[in-house]
């Protein structure tokens, strides 16, 4: 894949919740079409407000940008709302998933596609796009999301998110509470859609193991930071980045991966 | 004998109870996709009910009526989601329940203002007659009324089950950030909810006028949704049904078992009291906020 415009950049971005607690003091960040790019960082140190941040959903959650720039395809972000932001080709998926419980699997990827207003008739190669990207939701199409399992529901929302034909899709914390083999099956699902259809990704992960092994670049996060920036390969060789900023003792991981 | 009394008194309030399940629907739909508890519902229903019987005393005929009540009330809703709520979006529920509050003072001086303040009768045009269905008498405007109410739920099942925008608001309703995420947009929803709301309240205000007539009390008929809401939950469509079958027939069999132990009159508040009993075993209600987990 070759890569080359940048396709969404933060400089300097501050954030605040009720204009009182700061999130984020100076994160910059750059991703460019065709890339993945994984955003790590131990719990609490902003990869989640980032995120919202550059989806337009910070105002949802009373939090504001107090500082610095967003721009995504050229345009500025905060002047966008996240509906205008999704048809322009930014998708996120939530961290925790956020299915529609009560929805079937198959409304839920429609519900997905509804920002692209096709059709009945239209509709079905899009859901078989992703049936066969993720086999185990055509068996589960009928079933009501809250009822799947954990990795089909992280499957559904990252098939809710690509029936809306992102051009950079931002995930949060994909791995969370899912077993490895899970984790490693949608990372490889991820890593397919980015090799042949050059989608762009912004990965959020605590787990930094898989998600190094799978990006392009990286970017660590420190108390709502920006505080290493670089190739993933050279971030995966160095032990003592990871014992210093993402919690890991020396020689492994200290907690389970997956946790 | 005995029996066929029963089933009469039954009867009779199951069907009354209809018509405070009228009331409740509307609630339902604006408290399941944007969690406000619409106080204004009640004047909602009252304006609907007070414009078309103006509209009808100065000759309009029926179906012109009804077409311009119901563009006014898509108008009203419309322009409360827009004017009220949408700047008063992710408050805490109080502020948003008293802004509703506010709105429903609002909203009955408006209808004041415009239509003047005396009572007037509405004639749907159905004679309230006894009618007798199996040995049981039974009235037909409560008849005409349940089939109203049957339509109408039937027409929202649909609608909510098979359009696009029906899909939108379950999504809203299970998870709002979810659908911010997907680019749904929030604000049409609403504004599709609250018109939704106002045909209830059209609907509602129609049959409630033509059984009290049209007069300022009418706005009360909220209060009689609060213990619906209750025993069937805030959010269930399905809950203010039954909550309301079970409301209206309570009230009833009360009023004629146990009223006269009492010395009667215990029709009025029975209700509150079930309610309040409920509250204690089952605070969700029948049907509210039935999580689909898996555990």
């Amino acid at each position: 894949m070759t890569i080359h415009e940048v396709l969404l950049s933060l400089d300097g971005v501050e954030a605040t919740y009720n204009h009182a607690i700061r999130a984020l003091s100076g994160v910059s960040l750059t991703v460019r079409t065709g890339e993945i790019v994984a955003l790590l960082g131990a719990n609490g140190a902003g990869k989640t407000t980032a995120l919202k941040a550059l989806s337009g959903l910070l105002p949802a959650e009373r939090g504001q940008i107090a500082a610095g720039t967003i721009v995504y395809d050229g345009g500025d972000v905060t002047r966008r709302s996240p509906a205008e932001l999704v048809r322009a080709g930014l998708v996120q998926v939530l961290e925790g998933r956020h299915c529609f419980r009560s929805l079937t699997v198959e409304d839920n990827l429609i519900v997905g596609g509804q920002v692209q207003g096709l059709g009945r008739a239209a509709l079905r190669p899009e859901l078989e796009r992703i049936y066969t990207l993720f086999p185990r939701l055509r068996d589960r199409r009928k079933t009501a999301a809250g009822l799947t399992s954990g990795g089909e529901q992280q499957m559904t929302a990252i098939g809710r998110a690509l029936m809306a034909r992102p051009r950079l899709l931002v995930l949060d914390e994909p791995s969370m509470g899912l077993a490895p083999l899970v984790v490693e099956g949608i990372f490889t699902a991820l890593k397919r859609l980015n090799r042949e259809e050059g989608l762009s990704i912004l990965v959020a992960e605590q787990n930094s193991t898989v998600a190094l092994r799978h990006a392009d670049r990286a970017s660590v996060l420190e108390t709502g930071r920006t505080v290493l920036d670089g190739p993933a390969a050279d971030l995966r060789e160095r032990d003592d980045i990871k014992a210093f900023y993402l919690g890991f003792g020396v020689g492994g991981p200290a907690a389970p991966a997956a946790a | 004998m005995e029996w066929q009394f029963f089933t009469e008194v039954l009867v009779g309030g199951l069907l009354s109870g209809v018509m405070y399940s009228l009331v409740a629907i509307g609630f339902v739909l604006i408290y399941k996709t944007s969690g406000v508890l619409n106080f204004a519902q009640g004047a909602l229903l009252l304006f609907a009910a007070l414009t078309f019987v103006s509209l009808t005393e100065r000759g309009l005929p029926v179906w012109a009526a009804i077409l311009l009540t119901l563009a006014a009330m898509t108008g009203i809703g419309a322009m409360i989601e827009r004017a009220v709520l949408r700047p008063l979006v992710n408050q805490p529920p109080i502020t948003l329940f008293m802004a509703t509050l506010g709105v429903s003072y609002v909203v009955e001086g408006a209808a004041q203002l415009l239509w003047g303040t005396q009572v007037h009768g509405l004639d749907l045009g159905i004679d309230d007659l006894p009618l007798e269905i199996g040995g049981v008498l039974v009235s037909s405007f409560d008849l005409f009324a349940a089939a109203v109410a049957g339509a109408m739920v039937a027409a929202l099942t649909l609608f909510f089950r098979y359009t696009r925008i029906g899909l939108g608001f379950r999504a809203v309703a299970d998870d709002q950030l979810a659908a911010l995420a997907v680019g749904l947009s929030l604000d049409r929803i609403w504004t599709a909810v609250w018109t939704a709301a106002g045909m209830v309240a059209l609907v509602a205000g129609l049959l409630w006028g033509a059984r009290l007539g049209v007069q300022f009390s009418l706005s009360l008929v909220v209060l009689k949704a609060l213990p619906v809401l209750v025993l069937g939950g805030f959010d269930s469509i399905a809950g203010a049904i039954v909550g309301g079958l079970i409301v209206g027939a309570v009230e009833k069999l009360a009023e004629v078992y146990v009223g006269p132990f009492v010395g009667g009159g215990i029709e009025g508040w029975i209700a509150y009291v079930a309610a309040l009993g409920f509250l204690l075993i089952r605070p969700s209600g029948l049907f509210g906020a039935k999580l689909v987990e898996r555990v």
